[in-house]
């Protein structure tokens, strides 16, 4: 994929003196972009309005209306029906799976485009293609597999995997580490070869060529890699589903499936927990954008 | 520059030819090959436990009888009882494999062009280019999931904002986009939508600021329209970009579990393949024969666009 | 060059940025790590071993029985000086979870129902037998419980704790300003619908969303056209699901079907339940446990119910649908002397007359319990029950599990929307669920 993985690299933001002309553009242009993003828009525009607004005026207005004060009540109470704890939640699964995820996907990246081995490829075409699954093929062997696997009850209560964060932290990185492998390997072909020659002559070892050459050099792509990670594994909804029986352990983009049940009628609450939900990765989009996209676009396999 | 040199970029981020320099195995110190070993062999073995044996037992499964209480040695033989059941007998089986299908080719006929579209267009120096992208690009940020949960806002039949626009929420005449089984599958595809163009749209705009100006300036100069530089110049070009195009809207259409089970856990018109596995596998009616072999159909039919896709892509390194 | 990313958004990534980055995310670790190590309890949750606590698995999550069960545990809380872990998981969650939940990790004690549905955990060896705690308990159940609460091996696995009837629900006032009578045959309940729709009412309020709530109709058409007897036959598979005596059942439902809420594939019980208290429908098919919860102040006092019509004069209306719910012990759960004990408070008057203190949709199975408590609609219910010939649970809880959730469910979902019932599908079907129980 060293296409995609070169397409970033042109600078972007430069623009080409020729086509800058804006003069040539169509109005109808802007009148058809402008018209898909309010329709983009709408979705969570309408989602934030309907979480600002107290039931008692939706219910006697009904939801598309105006009036009736704005509060921030909804917030709260979803907050403290659980969110909180589900929020820490996703972060006691993300933050590990993501830095397992990069170490693990550094290290075969590092050995495969650094050296020349006889299953190069293959092993590459098995990580991908592993990511590429739909994880539903492997639920029930999972399960079964995690619910005989022993674990002391002074780490998990139920005595095997089932029901804890490792689990689910698990089958994430399983999951994420085949892309991230496959963007790396590809980053780190493009390193010059120079760098581990030199490190050679000086009889560095190999774990220090990776730690202290090879890392410091791939720090762009894995600060992309980190960011489009985090997202993905804190928007992964199907193996907390599969793996996690107790409802205060589950993480939020599972627990939003319960809303539903637990705020019955009450759409100014789904839509606060829906927010609450969402806040996070929207804060991440306006720090990390770039990263994000440059993590999309760099390996640009992902499906 | 040639064509080719304009889109294959490592001709450009890397031209030398770096491989006889690779290091060899052999010239390692035992330490060294140790710690290699471990570098790759802890990652493959996690893989290889937790991926592809799993698939594996998948397939041992859907040859066997078991409603998954206590230890796999209650399984019994089934023969192909499980398959001839799916194929013949389960009335939701041809009816998701119908819906992936729809699903497929709604996202490659309706959504994946969207992108397309949205991607050239911005791709033409258009005044707050930028504003635009984001927008686009937010829903891509959210889970399948969460679509699901505020897409039900949008299209519920009592308060949702569709009826309410039409003035019909809460009476008999309302629409229920995600309970009518007629329309709900259409409904969670314009929601899928609202995702899957974002996606597109970023991937084939980092594609298309990759391809040659000079290109496009030349055509332009031929007096060729926007559409005839796009279809003979552009899009040909773009093959690399394309297939990851294609292969990620295979993937996607295969991989719509969590917004079909978050609206009504892939029942009444939202059936797919994906869904029936997990239908079999929890709730108390669990019959692991048979949801394995749904799993197995599932695994058949996303291996092949994964093979087309990474044969295409490792191709070149094979022969190298 | 590979350090030079650069983004769609114009800007290059800057690198320092990026550092910057990093160094936040090894913080964020590091915290983390820290966190779950000093806590020692990175999985989460409690376990039980060797405190004076035990857990207790509860998927009464309604708001009203929620609160009622809230004061059931503070009770035994206060009486033993024990302490109760109560685990709530969203009603329906809850069900599809179940095999996981009691394989996982799973509470001691547990809300569960009567039924096939008890006796199939029972025999998976996932709960264990109750015998010791009915020792104690025995006295306070009539014989009909004590049996609903035995498995096939003859052991019981259950503390029964409260029954509720399903019914034809209604709005008194609604009847009484429109002039409605309750209708006692099926052509006056089938002119009464005519007569609600003509009045510009929803007749038949309905939701199937949940999968579930369809099945209380199809149980009483079948019991009114064929008797209980061949109703529970046809649950447990011994009758065919492909004969003409099914057929009927489905015929007359779709003499009806005209007359239901639309829509009802989307909508979830408690939205029907509400358009009841609304005075927007005229009649539910549901049980008291659902609608009695989700209606509350003077929508409560203005419910009624009445029974299903009868069809065949040989069945009359003397079989009534009453599911009783009660509670399981868990083999993976702490299995100590406080859940133990907890079941036994569960067990008696005391503790069920402290829930429906809260909880006004159901009535005690405990014989003894004081009724004098009782609103109008329970003691209502309680003669109900009480003059039924036969008891029968639910469709999900009187068949195979599997059968219902796989195969019934959607084909009554489909006849909902098609008005087609393919009894042919659904036997097959039966043949390969039940093959070997």
């Amino acid at each position: 994929m060293s296409a995609t993985l070169g397409t970033s690299s042109v600078p972007l933001g430069t623009s080409n003196p020729i086509t800058r002309n804006k003069s040539r553009n169509s109005p109808w242009i802007y009148v058809f972009l402008t018209a898909v993003a309010v329709l983009w828009l709408i979705p969570l525009v309408w989602t934030l309005y309907t979480s600002l607004r107290p039931n008692a005026a939706t219910t006697r207005l009904g939801y598309f209306s105006v009036g009736g004060g704005v509060t921030f009540s909804n917030f709260s109470t979803a907050w403290n029906s659980g969110f909180a704890g589900y929020l820490l939640n996703s972060a006691l699964i993300t933050v590990p799976a993501v830095i397992i995820t990069l170490f693990l996907a550094s290290c075969v990246a590092f050995a495969v485009s650094r050296f020349a081995w006889k299953f190069n490829v293959s092993l590459l075409i098995l990580f991908t293609a592993g990511n590429l699954l739909p994880p539903q093929i492997l639920a029930t062997p999972i399960y079964q597999l995690f619910k005989n696997i022993p674990l002391p009850l002074t780490v998990s209560d139920s005595g095997s995997l089932l029901n804890t964060y490792y689990g689910v932290i698990v089958m994430n990185v399983a999951f994420q580490v085949g892309f991230c492998t496959f963007v790396l390997s590809n980053y780190m072909k493009a390193l010059p070869d120079e760098l581990g020659e030199a490190a050679r002559v000086d009889g560095a070892s190999v774990w220090r060529q990776y730690r202290s050459i090879i890392m410091p050099l791939c720090r762009p792509a894995l600060g992309a890699l980190a960011t489009l990670e985090v997202i993905w594994i804190y928007n992964d909804f199907f193996w907390a589903l599969l793996l996690v029986q107790t409802g205060s352990r589950l993480p939020i983009t599972t627990a939003i499936n319960n809303l539903k049940g637990e705020f019955v009628n009450n759409y100014n609450l789904i839509a606060a927990g829906a927010m609450i939900t969402v806040i996070p990765t929207l804060i991440i989009y306006f720090v990390l954008q770039r990263q994000f996209v440059a993590g999309l676009t760099l390996g640009a396999s992902k499906g | 520059m040639t064509v080719d040199q304009a889109v294959r970029p490592e001709t450009i981020t890397a031209p030398r030819e770096r491989r006889p320099t690779r290091k060899r195995l052999k010239t390692l110190s035992t330490t060294d090959k140790v710690v290699l070993g471990m570098m790759v062999g802890i990652p493959t073995l996690i893989e290889a436990c937790l991926i592809w044996l799993p698939s594996l037992a998948s397939i041992g499964l859907s040859f066997g009888r078991w409603d998954g209480i206590g230890s796999p040695t209650n399984i019994t033989s089934a023969g192909i009882s499980n398959y001839t059941y799916i194929f013949t007998n389960y009335p939701s089986f041809w009816p998701a494999v119908l819906h992936n299908l729809i699903w497929l080719v709604f996202l490659a006929v309706i959504a994946t062009p969207l992108g397309v579209l949205l991607a050239v267009l911005l791709d033409r120096k258009i005044r707050f280019t930028r504003i635009y992208q984001s927008i686009f690009f937010l829903p891509v940020m959210l889970s399948l999931a969460l679509i699901g949960i505020i897409w039900q806002l949008i299209y519920s039949s009592d308060n949702g904002l569709i009826d309410s626009l039409l003035g019909i929420a809460g009476k008999p005449q309302s629409i229920d986009f995600f309970g009518d089984k007629s329309i709900n599958l259409w409904a969670a595809l314009v929601a899928q939508t609202w995702r899957h163009a974002g996606y597109v749209m970023i991937l084939y705009l980092a594609g298309l600021k990759g391809v040659d100006l000079s290109l496009k300036e030349a055509a332009a100069l031929d007096g060729a329209t926007a559409w005839q530089t796009f279809t003979r110049i552009v899009f040909p070009v773009m093959k690399p970009i394309n297939t990851v195009v294609i292969v990620i809207t295979i993937i996607e259409a295969l991989r719509s579990f969590d917004l079909v089970y978050i609206i009504n856990g892939g029942t009444n018109g939202l059936e797919l393949l994906s869904a029936l596995v997990v239908r079999n596998l929890q709730g108390e009616g669990q019959d692991l024969g048979v949801g394995s072999a749904i799993a197995t159909v599932l695994l058949v039919l996303s291996l092949v666009p994964i093979i087309i896709y990474l044969s295409r892509t490792f191709r070149k390194d094979r022969t190298e | 060059m590979p350090e030079n990313r650069s983004s769609l958004f114009g800007a290059q990534v800057d690198r320092r940025s990026v550092l910057r980055y990093a160094g936040a995310s090894g913080i964020a670790v590091a915290s983390a790590s820290i966190l779950a190590a000093c806590t020692g309890n990175f999985s989460g949750g409690g376990s039980a071993t060797g405190s004076k606590t035990t857990t207790f698995g509860s998927n009464y999550s309604d708001p009203a029985p929620k609160a009622a069960f809230a004061s059931v545990v503070a009770a035994f809380q206060k009486q033993s000086g024990d302490k109760i872990k109560l685990n709530t998981v969203s009603h329906n969650d809850f069900q599809n979870n179940i095999n996981n939940y009691l394989q996982g990790s799973p509470d001691a004690v547990f809300t569960w129902f009567s039924g096939f549905r008890m006796k199939s955990y029972a025999k998976s060896g996932l709960t264990l037998p109750l015998d010791d705690v009915w020792t104690k308990i025995g006295g306070n159940f009539s014989d009909s419980i004590a049996k609903a609460s035995t498995a096939a091996d003859g052991k019981k696995y259950l503390v029964p704790w409260v029954t509720y009837p399903w019914a034809i629900f209604y709005s008194k006032s609604l009847f009484a300003e429109k002039g409605y009578e309750v209708p006692v045959k099926w052509t006056d309940f089938t002119t009464l619908a005519a007569q609600m729709k003509k009045d510009g009412l929803i007749p038949i309020a309905f939701a199937d969303k949940d999968l579930w709530p369809a099945c209380g109709t199809f149980d009483y058409l079948n019991m009114r056209i064929n008797g209980y007897k061949f109703h529970v036959d046809l649950m447990a598979h011994k009758e065919s699901w492909n004969q003409a005596k099914v057929k009927d059942v489905f015929d007359h439902w779709n003499e009806i079907l005209p007359y239901h809420q639309t829509g009802s594939l989307g909508r979830i019980w408690q939205d029907a339940a509400n358009a009841i208290g609304a005075k927007k429908a005229g009649m539910m098919v549901v049980g008291s446990d659902q609608i009695g919860a989700q209606l509350t102040g003077a929508q409560y006092d203005d419910l009624d119910f009445f029974a299903f019509p009868e069809i065949n004069p040989d069945f009359g209306q003397t079989a009534v649908e009453a599911p009783i719910d009660g509670f399981m012990l868990s083999k993976k759960g702490a299995n100590d002397k406080i859940a133990t004990a907890f079941l036994e408070f569960l067990g008696t008057a005391k503790a069920q007359q402290t829930y429906l203190g809260v909880n006004k949709a159901d009535i005690a199975t405990a014989k003894n319990a004081d009724t004098s408590g009782y609103t109008p609609l329970q003691k209502k219910a309680q003669t109900f029950i009480g003059a039924a010939t036969d008891l029968s649970q639910f469709l999900d809880r009187d068949s195979l599990p599997a059968f219902a959730a796989d195969v019934m469910e959607p084909a009554l979902q489909s006849f909902i929307s098609s008005g087609k019932f393919d009894m042919a599908s659904v036997e097959s079907q039966a043949k390969q669920k039940y093959q070997g129980v």
